[in-house]
């Protein structure tokens, strides 16, 4: 007898084209936290979705306490005690809490809903776990950290004990993590067992027992946490060492590139404004950071600074110049470029050819056409030379359709076309967001180079490392509004995520002191 | 690379070939169906051979021929044949150019029908020379095509269901004012149609080949066949080289890129479904300048077939501008062939169902490409070794 719950022994899983799962083995012990690394593409979600049921796997097998069996859907998963927090939560946002929990596993008795005992059930849980909800509440009308709290509430509800959380704290802010790893603890000490993907090493160094590492779709391992460093897991992750830490140059600030005043964005579908009052500037030579969790105003503030959706209220300057109403095209020919938060949506022309895409901000500029014909011989040697510069790699080169472009090449072509431009502000929102370790290391190079070309550079990010590695000024946004401007060198990740929790704000007078 | 885009586009026209080919097929077996039911009706004894042979002599080769068959050097089924492919190349282009924007231009009929009106204004009553009339019929088709673009760039609403509407506005409109409570002037009471344009105003009439010396290609067929090609090619270099068609694509590819990229997408909304409007009036002002028929005020309770055929001809090409040209000339050619067949046991509108099954199949044409693109890949694989 072993004392694994479950065990994925030797599981292929082959796309055409592709093999996803090359011949990866892990095994949960009972009662313990076990962390799954990797980076993007290296099969993560491919190996749990045939732990779901949503995938056959095309060789090897899976055991339950040392039984071989079957899973086909979704439902015998569930009916095997396994159960997922999903990066996405799958959450009705009309319906209660309560209704969410039960949805699917709804006591009934001749078709009418019996959500008393299922309220008590609920009550209870939440008591013992501290996991906070109000059963009552609408998922709309709720955080998204509780809307998490749903999420495991509806495994723990299905008496599930094999918990797996899929990149569970992207979402929540430093403290909302303490806390969530606190209750994954407890659920491990009571005898649950936790499978926690991750790509935050942190995370995995202060909560997880043991490690499995993939990379590129074969297994790298499983290793003991306590006899392991960081360094060592990300030189399993990624195959080679990375350097976690930008090289900081500190370097004169200059002029105010750009200058916001009282910005004020409608809600799109809230009655409340999306960003309320917000001012500040950005000078030649300096990052600085809007930090803050995700909704809080920063995509509506982009879209306004860019021009793509219009404000209410406000005004915006750049070098001096107005472009509070100036048009997309006109504010990127003033000097904004703009490495758009959602690279699939606004980013990339996805059934565009790479060349095409690398020309998309500046086709009509007289070097690429002339009198309404593109000079397609020009586009095609920009392009060879970026994708040389920037090291761009895609199947066919610049004739490359870019939906058939892996998301790291893609963000590449993306901040290549961008900082090319060498425009006087660069706006980055998230511009690492779904890249690998050594895809972030490269953008955040860039980014660098930027500001030590005395660029102005405004950072969106969530990631709360890096805003504390790459910026020099970090405002925070709660709620639509900037609650408090910090210095990286002086303030922790701790005191950021009191103020990006709302918790805490700097007065007024703090907020717009310069100098 | 070029390699590359060469067998993109012989895999394309491989693909498509394919559904031609089980489209016939298929329309052949409806054949044999038919004229089996057609010979146990008749009660004599008879053979599967006899069977087959009827199939295919007196239904299925007339269609496969088209034009060609019947007599002479060049069959005046040829002469229809252009006239009619000259319409369906615009109205085809008319659709394969909105779908490129991301627009489904189903409003082609209408625009066709408002296009029609333009042009017989001006030939029957303004008597203008036959180019004023075919821009007029632009004109007019532009007019059409245009409202639903406005809906849908300011109002954000869907073009398919505005242009629906104004489908049928168009034509009643169109029917109501050329009939005039019968005594329109362009009406003439004793057809019940409307005048032809050769005994009104012969200038008005697009000219044939006839009136430039040659013999071939004479009326119904026109010049305007070889107008409706040129329009395709600069419809094809206007889509892949100018950055007017660069915007149009990248509206058509994603919206929310090309609005990053500054591209006003309101502005190329309406334009490209005013061009679309204005090739679709253009298609219907080479079939009423050509006399190829006049317009049945009384009898057009339908929309012009032309409009809806031009969804088949841009889906058949893929929405290419010069496989339309190729899908057009094929559709009117069955369609041609589908009037000669035997109509004692075979009604005309079998061409419609293989033309409806090739359209069909060609929902499966990204299947085919990729088993084509496969078998083609493996074949080089297998070549190396």
């Amino acid at each position: 007898m072993n004392d694994y719950v479950i065990e994925m022994l030797h599981i292929d899983k082959v796309f055409p084209g592709i093999k996803a799962n090359d011949d990866i083995t892990l095994q949960l012990r009972k009662g313990e936290i076990h962390a799954l690394l990797g980076e993007n593409g290296a099969g993560k979600s491919t190996l749990m979705s045939v732990l779901f049921g949503m995938y056959q796997p095309d060789g090897g097998e899976i055991r339950k306490d040392g039984k071989k069996v079957e899973i086909h859907n979704p439902n015998d998963a569930n009916a095997l005690g396994i159960g997922m927090v999903h990066q996405h939560f799958k959450l009705v946002e009309v319906f209660s809490v309560l209704d969410n929990i039960i949805l699917g596993a709804e006591d009934v008795k001749m078709g009418m809903l019996k959500k008393k005992k299922a309220r008590e059930k609920v009550v209870a849980l939440s008591e013992n776990y501290g996991l906070r909800v109000d059963p009552d509440a609408l998922i709309e009308d709720i955080s998204v950290g509780m809307q998490q709290r749903v999420e495991i509430l509806k495994m723990l509800y299905r008496d599930n004990d094999i918990l797996i959380f899929d990149e569970p704290t992207a979402v929540l802010t430093p403290q909302e993590i303490e806390e969530l790893l606190q209750i994954m603890r407890n659920f491990a000490a009571e005898g649950k067992s936790i499978l926690f993907i991750t790509h935050k090493l942190n995370e995995i160094m202060a909560v997880a027992d043991r490690c499995t590492v993939l990379r590129k779709g074969k297994c790298m391992g499983t290793v003991e946490v306590q006899n392991t460093t960081k360094e060592e897991l990300s030189r399993m992750m990624v195959g080679r060492d990375v350097s976690m830490t930008v090289e900081k140059k500190d370097i004169a600030v200059g002029s105010v590139v750009l200058e916001v005043r009282d910005i004020t964005v409608p809600g799109k579908f809230k009655k409340k404004d999306a960003v309320k009052n917000v001012s500040f500037e950005v000078r030649a030579g300096e990052i600085v950071c809007l930090a803050g969790i995700e909704g809080n105003g920063q995509t509506e503030f982009v879209a306004a600074l860019t021009g793509l959706e219009a404000m209410s209220r406000g005004r915006i300057r750049l070098n001096g110049q107005d472009i509070t109403n100036a048009s997309v095209r006109a504010r990127a020919r003033a000097g904004i470029s703009h490495i758009p938060e959602d690279r699939h949506k606004h980013g990339l022309v996805l059934d565009y050819s790479l060349e095409d895409n690398l020309v998309l901000q500046r086709y009509w500029e007289p070097a690429f056409q002339e009198g309404g014909f593109i000079k397609k011989g020009e586009v095609r040697r920009y392009a060879e030379k970026l994708i040389d510069e920037y090291d761009i790699r895609s199947g066919q080169g610049a004739v490359t359709v870019a939906r058939s472009m892996s998301g790291g090449n893609q963000q590449k072509a993306i901040i290549a076309r961008e900082v090319d431009r060498n425009c006087d502000l660069l706006v980055a929102v998230q511009p690492t967001r779904g890249l690998d370790v050594g895809a972030i290391e490269n953008v955040h190079r860039q980014i660098e180079a930027v500001k030590n070309n005395r660029k102005a550079v405004l950072l969106v990010s969530l990631e709360l490392d890096e805003v504390m590695s790459l910026s020099d000024r970090i405002l925070v946004m709660y709620e639509g509004e900037i609650v408090g401007e910090f210095d990286p060198k002086t303030t922790t990740v701790q005191e950021l995520g009191l103020y990006m929790a709302g918790a805490r704000r700097q007065g007024e007078e703090d907020v717009f002191d310069e100098e | 690379m070029k390699n590359n885009k060469l067998r993109s586009v012989a895999v394309t026209i491989l693909s498509a070939l394919l559904c031609v080919v089980i489209g016939l097929v298929i329309g052949f077996a409806v054949l044999v169906g038919l004229s089996y039911a057609s010979r146990s009706g008749s009660g004599a004894p008879f053979t599967f051979a006899d069977v087959i042979n009827d199939a295919y002599t007196k239904g299925f080769q007339r269609v496969l021929m088209g034009g060609w068959y019947g007599s002479g050097r060049v069959p005046r089924g040829i002469r229809s044949e252009l006239a009619q492919a000259a319409p369906l190349i615009m109205t085809g282009l008319s659709v394969a150019f909105a779908f490129k924007t991301g627009l489904f231009n189903i409003g082609a009929a209408g625009q066709y029908a408002v296009g029609a009106f333009g042009a017989l204004v001006c030939a029957l009553v303004l008597k203008l020379p036959w180019y004023l009339c075919l821009i007029a019929a632009a004109v007019f088709g532009a007019l059409w095509g245009a409202i639903p673009g406005i809906f849908k760039a300011y109002f954000n609403v869907n073009e398919v269901i505005t242009a629906i509407m104004f489908n049928w506005i168009g034509l009643y409109g169109v029917n109501t004012i050329l009939y005039g409570g019968g005594h329109g002037v362009m009406f003439n009471e004793k057809t019940s149609k409307t005048w032809a344009v050769a005994a009104k105003s012969s200038g008005s009439l697009i000219p044939d080949l006839k009136d430039l010396g040659a013999n071939y290609i004479v009326r119904p067929a026109t010049v305007g066949i070889f107008i409706a090609i040129l329009i395709a090619v600069a419809l094809w270099v206007i889509l892949n080289k100018t950055t007017f068609g660069y915007e149009l694509k990248a509206c058509g590819f994603s919206k929310s890129a090309a609005k990053y990229a500054g591209i006003n997408e309101k502005k190329n909304i309406i334009l490209s479904m005013t061009i679309s409007g204005a090739l679709a009036g253009i298609g219907a002002g080479m079939y009423y300048l050509s006399d190829a028929a006049q317009w049945e005020p009384m009898v057009s309770t339908v929309l012009p077939a032309f409009g809806f055929d031009g969804i088949s001809v841009a889906l058949l090409a893929s929405s290419h501008p010069l496989g339309t040209i190729l899908s057009a000339l094929f559709i009117s050619h069955i369609s041609t062939g589908g009037g000669f067949m035997d109509a004692m046991i075979f009604p005309p509108e079998i061409a419609d169902v293989i033309s409806g099954v090739i359209i069909y199949l060609c929902a499966f044409m990204m299947l085919f490409k990729n088993k084509i693109a496969r078998l083609l890949s493996r074949k080089e694989k297998g070549g190396l070794h």
